[in-house]
C-alpha cells in the first residue's frame, strides 16, 4: 500500500489528517463563539453532541485522526533522524527562508497533544464520558451543561494562561501545517506558494482568535456579564 | 610497427560516410552479447558511446575518475552546439558547416572526418531533443539559435549558458538507463593507469580504485578512450582540476601515435589571472562576443593610467577607444575565430595597451548593447555569466566593462585515429577531445560538443563493429594472462618509484613551474629559440620531479597527492610533445603561432607546401628518448586550400 | 585592490565511514581576499604537505560552479554563504573577515557516508537517476527536433529544473536528510516536456521508490533545501513530484 510504504504516501496521511483536523477546529471554533451570545444555544449544541450515536461515532473518528496524525508524525520523525545519520554538524545556521515552526513541528505537536489531554480532562471527561458511563445525579446534570464547564475552566487564571499558550502552539503548528499540507498533496506551485501562505496565515490566525477570544472573555468576566450586559 | 593508414572511404566527400555504413561489417545481436568493450571517460563522447554501445547489446564497462559520470568536464561548456539544420533560413547547409569548420581549423583537419561530422550534426540535435534536453526555444515553440565565432549563419543551439551541462546530462541519463538495464557496468572513482596490449591488440586496462587504492585489471575485446585533452599541462587553464592526459599518455606509451600536439587553443574570453595562488581560469562564454565589444585605449598614456589604477574604463571617451577587432576584421568583427581574437589581444597587450594592473587584459564592453537593447534584455541573455563574473572579480559588468584575457582552453591535438576512430594500436579507439581528427589547428566555438556527441552517438558505435566483427570467435579474456600481470606490476612499480623519491616539494609546486614554462615558451606566441629553451627547462623540471617530489600518505586508500603526482609525470611528457611538435612545425596555423612565420599585419602565415600534414609522434620506449615524427599527408578533394580571411 | 586577511580554520578529518572523526585547526595568515575558498584550502594543503603531513581531502573539480563536485559545509551553510547562491568553488575570501573562525564540515547524512575527511559518497544520486531519470530513446535517427513544438515557457521552466548540478547541498541542509529537491527537479524537467510524458508516471514511482530504499528521509517542507540550492531550484518542483506521484499511484 503506497500510503504507508512510500515517503510521499506517509506524508499524504499527515496532510489529509491534518486538513481534517483543521476543519474540525473550524467547526469547534464556530461552536465556541455561540457561548459568547447565549448559554442556552450553546448548551443545545452540547446536548446534540452528547452520547448520541452519531456524535460518538464522530468522536471516535476524530480520535482516530489525531492518533493517526500523531503516530505518523512519530514514525516520520524517527525515520528522518535515522536518515540524518549519527554525526551532527558542529555549526548550523538557519537560512532566513526557513520558518522556525517548520523545523519544530514535532515539538509543537507534542505540546498540542499535552494541551489536548488537559482539554479532554476539563471538558470531554466531564461531559460525553459521563453520559457514556451513565453517570447519575449532579454529574449527569452537568454533563450537558457545557457552558458551566467553560466558566469553571477559565475562572482559573493559571489555566487560562495554559490554554492561551496551547492556542499559540497550535497557531505556530498550523501556520506551517496549512500550506505544507497542500504542498504535500501537490496543490502548490511557484505562483500559488505565496497565495497559499497568505491564505493560510489569515485563516489560521482568525481560527485561533476565535478560541482566544472565548477564553479571555470568560476569564475576564466569568460569563456572568454575558447575560448581564450583552 | 604501426602504420598510418587513414582508411578514408572512396567516393565523393558527401558520399563517403553513407558508403562506409553501407559496406562496413556488422555484428549480429546474439554475438554482441559475447563482446566486451571498455569505455574510459564519461564526458559527452564517453557517456554517449557507452550508452549507445550498451543499448546495441555489447557488454560495456565504463570508467570515470569523478564520483559520478555527470561530473565530466563537458559539463562546463557554456555557449552551444553547432548543427547544420538551417532552421533560421539563413543559408546554412551541411557543406557550409563542413567548410566553416575546415576553414576555422586553418586547413589542417582531415576533410572526410569533418564532412562526416557536419553530416551527423543534425541528428545530434534530434537525438538530444528526444532525450528531453531543454534547448532554448522561440515563442512559437521552435528551437532557437545564436551565432558564434567563425560563422556567418546562426546555427548554434543552446540551453542558457549551460549547453554542455544539458547535453552531458542527456548523455548521462541515457547512460544511467543502460546501467539500469544491466548492459553498462559503471566504475566511478577509478583511474586508468595503463593499457594492456596482447598480440598487438588492446585487450584491457589497469586502473586504480581511487577510494581503496587497489590496482585492478579489466579485460575486454576493445578499449575506447574518451578522456579529454591535455590543457592542464599549462597548470592554469579553463579545464577542471582533475582533467588530465594520463590515459592518453598510457596509450601513447603503448604504441598509439600522438597527433598535432602543438595545436592548443587559447580562448580569448577568460577572466584574467589575478595572483600566484590562482588554481584555474574561468571562461566567459564566447557568446558574450555577440553583444560585447572588445577594446583597449588608443593612447598609450590612457593604458598606463588604467594599469596604475588612476582611471577606469568608463572614463575613456568613445573616440579614444580602439575596437581593434572591428578595425582589423570588418566582416567578422568581434566574432572572429578564437585563435585570431586571442592573438589580437596578445598583440595589443604586448604593445603596452593592456588595461589591468598586470597589463594583461582587454575590455569586453556591454555599454553599447545595454544602450541598444536595454539592461533587462542583456540580463536575460547573459545574467548568469555577469553574476559569475561579479562574484569572482567584485565588479559589475553592467557598470564597468568586463576585463578578459586569453587562456588555455582546448587541445585540438590528440591521439591519432583513422577514419574509424581507431588508433595505431588495433582495438584501441579514441573519441572526443582525446583524438585529433576534426578541428585541424583551431576549433570553432560550439564545435567541441558537436564532435563529442557525433563520435559517441553516431560514429564510434558503427565503426567499432567493423573491428569487432572478426572478434566474435575470440572468447572473453582472463585477467590472469601474463600481459595483465606484467602491466599491473609496472603500475605498482611506478607508484612505488614515486613514493620512494621522498623529496621536499609538493606536486602542485612543480606543476605550477611546468605551467609557467609551458605558457612562457610554448604558449600563444612561439619561436624556435624559445621552444628550445623551453625543452631544456622541461628536462630540468623532470629532473626536479624525480629528485625532489614528496607524496605524503600511503598507496592504499584515498591519496589525492599520489593521483596528482602520476598525472604530473604524464603532463611533463605531454609538455615535451607539444614543444617538439611546435618546434618542427615551421609555420603558423590556427592555435599554433610561430612568431617567425607571420605576415606584415601579424596574421598567421601557413606553409602548405611543406606542412600540409598531420604530425604524428611515436614513443620510443622511454620518457627520456625523443619521440619520432611520422607524417600523414592531408588530401583535400572538396575544398580549395587558401589563406583564411575574416576581413571581408 | 585585494587586501589580506588572517583567520582560523577548523576542518574535519575522518578516516573512512567507520572512523569517528575530529576537527583540526590551523591559523591562516595573510590570505589575499581575492583567492577563492578552494584556493585558500590549496594554500592550507601546501602548508600541511610542507610540514610533512597528509593534506585535507575534499571533492572539487571544475571550480566554476557547474560540475557539482564540491561539497563543503562552511560555517553552518552548505557551500558557504554567497550573494546569489553558488557552489563552494565560487565562494571568495572577501566574504570573510580578519579574525574569523571558519568551520568546514562534510555533508552529514546517512545516505552520504564519508569516504575521507570532507569527501563523501554520493553514488546514491546515481542510483536514483538510474531508476528512472531518463527518457527511453534509442540512439539513431528520431524525428526532426522541431517536429514537436514546445511553448517557450515550458521549455524555460524545464530548463530551470534541469540546471540542478546534483551536488547534494539539499540533502546536507535538510534536517530530515531528504533528497526530494534533487529527485523532484529531475522528475519535473521531464514532466514538463512532451518527450517525457509517456514515462512520467513510471518515472515518478520508480525514482521515489529508489530514494526511499536508499535511506533518504521524508520531506517536511522546511525549505532549507531551496534556501541553500546553488542553482536556485524551487520547492515548486517538490509539489509537482508529489502531484505526479499521487496521480500515478491513484491510477494504479
Amino acid at each position: 500500500m503506497w500510503l504507508t510504504q512510500s515517503s510521499i504516501g506517509r506524508k499524504v496521511i499527515m496532510s489529509v489528517t491534518g486538513i481534517a483536523l483543521i476543519l474540525f477546529l473550524t467547526f469547534h471554533g464556530c461552536m465556541n463563539l455561540v457561548a459568547l451570545f447565549s448559554r442556552d444555544a450553546y448548551n443545545t449544541i452540547c446536548e446534540m453532541l452528547g452520547a448520541n450515536w452519531y456524535a460518538v461515532a464522530a468522536t471516535v473518528g476524530l480520535g482516530a485522526l489525531v492518533v493517526l496524525h500523531f503516530v505518523y508524525a512519530f514514525i516520520l520523525t524517527l525515520q528522518n533522524r535515522r536518515a540524518r545519520g549519527a554525526s551532527r554538524y558542529a555549526v548550523t545556521d538557519r537560512p532566513g527562508k526557513v520558518e522556525w515552526a517548520s523545523q519544530n513541528m514535532f515539538v509543537l505537536g507534542v505540546i498540542v497533544v499535552l494541551g489536548l489531554l488537559l482539554h479532554l480532562w476539563d471538558f470531554w471527561y466531564n461531559m460525553m464520558f459521563q453520559e457514556l458511563i451513565g453517570a447519575t445525579g449532579q454529574a449527569h446534570h452537568l454533563a450537558a451543561d457545557g457552558y458551566h464547564w467553560i466558566e469553571q475552566t477559565f475562572a482559573n487564571p493559571c489555566k487560562t494562561a495554559v490554554y492561551v499558550v496551547w492556542f499559540a502552539a497550535i497557531w505556530f503548528h498550523l501556520t506551517h501545517g496549512f500550506w505544507s499540507a497542500l504542498q504535500t498533496l501537490g496543490l502548490n506551485g511557484k505562483i500559488w506558494f505565496n497565495r497559499w501562505k497568505v491564505i493560510g496565515n489569515v485563516y489560521v490566525t482568525l481560527l485561533m482568535l476565535m478560541f482566544v477570544v472565548v477564553a479571555i472573555y470568560f476569564a475576564a468576566c466569568g460569563g456572568a456579564c454575558c447575560t448581564g450586559c450583552c | 610497427m604501426a602504420t598510418l593508414e587513414s582508411k578514408i572511404p572512396a567516393g565523393p566527400v558527401a558520399e563517403k560516410w553513407s558508403n562506409y555504413k553501407a559496406h562496413q561489417k556488422l555484428v549480429n545481436p546474439k554475438n554482441k552479447r559475447k563482446l566486451d568493450v571498455i569505455v574510459v571517460g564519461t564526458g559527452l563522447a564517453g557517456a554517449s558511446a557507452a550508452a549507445s554501445l550498451g543499448e546495441m547489446g555489447f557488454k560495456v564497462k565504463n570508467f570515470c575518475i569523478q564520483d559520478s559520470p555527470r561530473r565530466a568536464h563537458s559539463i562546463a561548456a557554456q555557449g552551444g552546439i553547432n548543427a547544420a539544420k538551417n532552421y533560421q533560413n539563413d543559408g546554412d547547409s551541411v557543406y557550409r558547416l563542413f567548410y566553416d569548420t575546415v576553414k576555422g581549423g586553418d586547413y589542417r583537419a582531415r576533410e572526410a572526418n569533418v564532412y562526416r561530422l557536419a553530416e551527423v550534426s543534425a541528428s545530434i540535435i534530434d537525438q538530444c531533443v528526444a532525450q528531453g534536453v531543454p534547448f532554448a526555444r522561440e515563442y512559437g515553440g521552435m528551437l532557437a539559435n545564436r551565432s558564434f565565432g567563425g560563422a556567418q549563419v546562426s546555427r548554434t543551439f543552446y540551453a542558457k549558458g549551460q549547453t554542455g551541462q544539458q547535453l552531458l546530462l542527456g548523455a548521462y541519463s541515457a547512460l544511467m538507463c543502460q546501467v539500469n538495464a544491466g548492459t553498462v557496468e559503471l566504475y566511478t572513482r577509478y583511474e586508468m593507469l595503463d593499457l594492456v596490449v596482447i598480440d598487438g591488440r588492446a585487450r584491457g586496462i589497469i586502473a586504480r580504485n581511487l577510494v581503496t587504492g587497489n590496482i585492478e585489471r579489466f579485460a575486454a575485446h576493445a578499449v575506447v578512450i574518451g578522456t579529454g585533452g591535455y590543457g592542464n599541462a599549462y597548470f592554469l587553464s579553463t579545464n577542471a582540476m582533475g582533467c588530465n592526459c594520463s590515459a592518453a599518455m598510457a596509450c601513447y606509451r603503448k604504441g598509439a601515435f600522438f597527433a598535432n600536439p602543438s595545436y592548443v587553443q587559447i580562448h580569448p574570453t577568460c577572466i584574467p589571472v589575478h595572483g600566484d595562488k590562482q588554481s584555474k581560469l574561468t571562461l566567459m562564454s564566447e557568446s558574450l562576443r555577440n553583444d560585447g565589444r572588445i577594446w583597449v585605449p588608443k593612447k598609450l598614456e590612457d593604458a598606463k593610467r588604467l594599469q596604475a589604477g588612476e582611471i577606469q574604463g568608463k572614463d575613456i571617451p568613445e573616440e579614444d577607444r580602439d575596437y581593434y577587432l572591428e578595425r582589423r576584421y570588418p566582416a567578422f568583427g568581434n566574432l572572429v575565430p578564437r585563435d585570431v581574437a586571442s592573438r589580437a589581444a596578445k598583440e595589443r597587450c604586448d604593445k603596452g595597451f593592456g588595461v589591468n594592473n598586470t597589463g594583461l587584459a582587454v575590455f569586453l564592453d556591454f555599454s553599447q548593447a545595454i544602450k541598444d537593447f536595454g539592461r533587462k534584455e542583456i540580463e536575460a541573455r547573459y545574467g548568469n555569466l555577469f553574476d559569475m563574473y561579479e562574484e569572482i572579480t567584485d565588479e559589475s559588468p553592467y557598470e564597468t566593462p568586463m576585463m578578459i584575457y586569453p587562456a588555455v582552453h582546448y587541445t585540438m591535438g590528440g591521439i591519432w585515429v583513422d577514419y574509424e576512430l581507431q588508433t595505431t594500436v588495433k582495438g584501441l579507439f579514441a573519441i572526443g577531445e582525446c583524438n585529433f581528427s576534426d578541428h585541424g589547428a583551431n576549433r570553432l566555438g560550439a564545435s567541441a560538443l558537436m564532435q563529442g556527441l557525433a563520435d559517441g552517438y553516431f560514429v564510434l558505435p558503427y565503426t567499432i563493429q567493423n573491428y569487432l566483427s572478426d572478434q566474435i570467435t575470440v572468447p572473453r579474456f582472463s585477467v590472469d594472462l601474463p600481459e595483465f600481470v606484467e602491466a599491473e606490476k609496472a603500475v605498482r612499480d611506478r607508484i612505488q618509484k614515486l613514493f620512494n623519491i621522498k623529496g621536499k616539494r609538493s606536486v602542485d609546486s612543480i606543476h605550477k613551474e611546468l605551467g609557467r614554462v609551458m605558457w612562457d615558451y610554448v604558449g600563444m606566441g612561439r619561436n624556435a629559440k624559445g621552444l628550445e629553451e623551453g625543452l631544456a627547462k622541461l628536462k630540468e623540471i623532470r629532473k626536479e620531479f624525480y629528485s625532489n617530489l614528496f607524496i605524503p600518505g600511503a598507496a592504499e586508500g584515498v591519496n589525492v597527492e599520489l593521483e596528482k603526482a602520476v598525472r604530473l609525470e604524464d603532463f611533463i611528457l605531454m609538455g615535451e610533445l607539444v614543444a617538439n611538435d611546435a618546434l618542427t612545425r615551421n609555420e603558423s596555423c590556427g592555435g599554433h603561432f610561430r612568431e617567425e612565420y607571420q605576415t606584415e599585419e601579424g596574421e598567421a602565415k601557413r606553409d602548405d607546401e611543406n606542412y600540409f600534414y598531420v604530425g604524428c609522434w611515436e614513443y620510443q620506449g622511454s620518457d627520456d628518448k625523443a619521440p619520432v615524427l611520422h607524417k600523414e599527408p592531408l588530401e583535400y578533394e572538396a575544398i580549395k586550400v587558401q589563406t583564411r580571411n575574416y576581413k571581408n | 585592490m585585494a587586501k589580506n586577511i588572517s583567520f582560523t580554520i577548523k576542518y574535519w578529518k575522518q578516516n573512512g565511514p567507520k572512523d569517528k572523526g575530529h576537527f583540526e585547526q590551523r591559523e591562516m595568515k595573510n590570505i589575499p581576499d581575492d583567492t577563492s575558498f578552494l584556493e585558500m584550502l590549496d594554500i592550507l594543503n601546501e602548508e600541511l604537505i610542507n610540514d610533512g603531513k597528509e593534506p585535507f581531502v575534499f571533492d572539487h573539480d571544475c571550480r566554476e560552479g557547474i560540475c557539482g563536485m564540491c561539497s563543503l559545509y562552511i560555517n553552518g551553510t552548505p557551500h558557504g554563504k554567497t550573494a546569489t547562491g553558488a557552489t563552494t568553488c565560487q565562494l571568495y575570501m572577501r566574504r570573510f573577515n580578519d579574525g574569523d573562525v571558519i568551520t568546514v564540515e562534510p555533508w552529514r547524512s546517512a545516505a552520504f557516508p564519508v569516504i575521507k575527511d570532507c569527501m563523501v559518497d554520493r553514488s546514491a544520486f546515481d542510483k536514483i537517476q538510474a531508476a528512472g531519470g531518463y527518457v527511453t530513446v534509442r540512439t539513431g535517427q528520431p524525428q526532426d527536433a522541431n517536429a514537436i513544438l514546445i511553448p517557450k515557457q515550458d521549455a524555460d521552466e524545464a530548463m530551470d529544473c534541469a540546471t540542478c548540478i546534483g551536488c547534494g547541498a539539499c540533502v546536507a541542509a535538510c534536517k530530515n536528510g531528504s533528497a526530494m529537491l534533487y529527485v523532484s527537479s529531475k522528475v519535473s524537467q521531464f514532466a514538463l516536456l512532451p518527450q517525457g510524458r509517456p514515462e512520467a508516471a513510471k518515472r515518478a514511482k520508480a525514482m521515489v521508490a529508489k530514494m526511499d530504499e536508499l535511506g533518504f528521509g521524508n520531506c517536511t517542507n522546511t525549505r532549507a533545501c531551496e534556501a541553500v540550492c546553488p542553482k536556485n531550484e524551487s520547492i515548486a518542483n517538490i509539489a509537482r513530484l508529489n502531484r505526479e506521484f499521487i496521480k500515478a499511484k491513484l491510477a494504479d
